[in-house]
């Protein structure tokens, strides 16, 4: 069961042959049992899980059961849930318990799904290894010694040891594909404005997407119909027609062409990612895919652009926080401006700080056209390396991460060696593309190696086309950890 | 690129973050490391290219000036630090 599609869990939900307060009370006994382990969970509230389970069994027995209905799903601590603590992995936010729900909350609920608890995750989404949580470090399942990635970690995590049968993530510079290639899972980021970002604690507003996380492309197209689709309140949301996501996963791939960017196999790619991420290619190409040699020159400045841009937004968005609304109020002050000083200083962790300084400065008098207006330029150019490409190409593939995943505390307090290693996912975002990662096989240290699938804007369902023909032809997907 | 002492408690002032002295030096070490990688883009000739601020071109959408939203601020307090009489209180400004 805990290795099941989410096919097979809504079959056996529709057949009665379990009903999803017994699924959902299996992966909460799951839960318990490793999650001292594996700290993927911050909030677990077996009553409430349980409560919308038994709402989930009333919509099957009365016939009005969708694809999601009474399955668990983990969620994201940075997504809003009414009556839910929710506190995007910060001290700042650690007693605030949303008033309201977001809209892909709202979805999940309207689906039937259960909130099966909150994924811990870096602090506001900033990080690449889960360390930066108020509430500790995840493990990563296939070896606790090692980082899950960030800074959807809890997510990844828990659907990698099976505690759920797919999770939420959000991804500002990789953070859902980094911690999906970690942790051997699936997961993808859609195109920006496809997922609404109403009730998703903002970072860095112009790069921040939801997007959901599984153990394959099949159960990702599911979750993705759920997610998706337009939201008045978000301002970015795009107005579309509803696609399913679903729709071409059988499609053959004879033809398809594949775009392999020579920078993303330069220096710096660890031997055995590339082994493994080249013998995943060679795979496509039996099922009839071709390769064309694509260029994207701008790779290595898309890191100092990010550094840019994601910390001036979060300078904006996080000014928010200043002990009167809501949060952490310091019990020390003598006045207002201290009240607010101390309140940050001490709610705040020290990369969030780091990157609210950072954006200040960039945004500050005599340095917006050096640095911001610089980023933005060269942003421009990002972009276009990507439209270049795919013109000649359907889809772009090469590795997640420069390496599998790292051992906690590795990296040390050097932030800009962790910054270092999201060089093939930044990039995206900054043009606004979809990109996925999954599962093509492990490193020389027995941990899971990813395959990045970058889109043209709106080629989800292509994407999930490629992932899911790949899937059906091997089984690292359904490889699970001995935990 | 080497941030100043200074400099590191000019920001810090501005982002509202209390710094102590020990702190400032740490910060100004890492925040030096931090600009050096971002340097990096100074090196590209950028004239004539036309900032990007977001990855879709849309305009944005109007809406009618209407109340939409029910009045819920017992529900939104509830987690405010210090409210009294549905104001959120905070240390004297004005004498």
């Amino acid at each position: 069961m805990f290795n099941s599609s989410l096919k097979e869990l809504s079959a056996q939900l529709a057949d009665r042959k379990i009903s999803s307060v017994e699924l959902t009370g299996e992966f909460l006994k799951r839960v318990d049992a490793l999650n001292p382990v594996l700290n993927a969970f911050i909030t677990v509230d077996p009553e409430a899980s349980l409560a919308q389970a038994r709402i989930a069994d009333a919509m099957i027995a009365s016939g009005r059961a969708g694809p999601l209905t009474g399955i668990p799903v983990a969620q994201k601590d940075i997504f809003c849930a009414k009556d839910w603590l929710t506190t995007c992995g910060s001290k700042m936010l650690s007693n605030f318990v949303s008033p309201y729900d977001a809209h892909v909350i709202e979805r999940f609920n309207a689906a039937g799904a259960v909130n099966l608890g909150k994924t811990n995750m870096d602090e506001f989404a900033m990080g690449s290894s889960n360390e930066t949580s108020f509430f500790g470090p995840v493990k990563n399942p296939w070896d606790i010694k090692a980082v899950p990635g960030g800074s959807s970690g809890g997510s990844a995590a828990a659907v990698a040891a099976r505690m759920a049968p797919a999770a939420t993530g959000t991804d500002t510079g990789g953070s859902i594909r980094q911690p999906a290639a970690l942790c051997g899972i699936s997961g993808i980021k859609p195109t920006y404005g496809l997922v609404s970002r109403y009730g998703m604690i903002a970072f860095a507003s112009s790069l921040d997407q939801g997007g959901p996380m599984a153990k394959s492309a099949e159960d990702l197209a599911i979750l993705l119909d759920a997610m998706a689709g337009f939201d008045g309140r978000d301002s970015t949301s795009l107005e579309r027609q509803p696609e399913d996501y679903a729709k071409d996963l059988e499609r053959p791939l004879a033809g398809l062409r594949i775009g392999i960017p020579a920078e993303y196999f330069a220096e710096g790619l660890s031997l055995d990612v590339e082994r493994a991420v080249q013998a995943a290619i060679s795979e496509y190409q039996k099922l009839g895919a071709t390769i064309v040699e694509v260029s994207l020159p701008n790779t290595r400045l898309s890191i100092p652009v990010y550094y840019v841009l994601a910390p001036a937004e979060a300078s904006s968005n996080l000014s928010r926080y200043d002990g009167v609304r809501y949060g952490y109020r310091s019990a020390n002050y003598k006045d207002l401006a201290e009240m607010y000083e101390n309140s940050r200083a001490e709610g705040f962790g020290a990369e969030v700080k780091r990157r609210i300084m950072v954006g200040t400065y960039v945004l500050s008098h005599g340095y917006y056209d050096a640095y911001y207006m610089q980023a933005q330029k060269l942003r421009r150019l990002i972009a276009a390396d990507f439209a270049g490409s795919f013109e000649k190409c359907d889809v772009i593939m090469g590795p997640t991460s420069p390496s599998t995943a790292f051992d906690l505390g590795e990296k040390g307090d050097d932030p800009v060696q962790m910054y270092l290693s999201d060089i093939y996912t930044i990039a995206v975002n900054l043009a606004g593309l979809p990109g996925m990662s999954i599962p093509v096989g492990f490193g020389d240290n027995g941990r899971p190696v990813g395959l990045q699938i970058i889109g043209n804007y709106f080629s989800e369902a292509k994407m999930l086309n490629v992932a899911h023909q790949y899937q059906k032809a091997t089984d690292w997907h359904s490889r699970m950890p001995n935990i | 690129m080497s941030i100043s002492l200074s400099d590191v408690k000019r920001i810090a002032s501005l982002s509202r973050i209390a710094v102590s002295d020990a702190e400032a030096e740490a910060t100004r070490a890492q925040l030096s490391g931090i600009f050096s990688l971002i340097e990096e883009m100074q090196a590209v000739d950028t004239a004539g290219i036309a900032p990007m601020s977001h990855a879709q071109e849309i305009v944005l959408r109007m809406r009618s000036d209407t109340v939409t939203e029910a009045d819920q601020h017992e529900a939104f307090q509830k987690g405010a630090p210090q409210v009294e009489a549905a104001l959120y209180l905070v240390p004297k400004v004005i004498e």
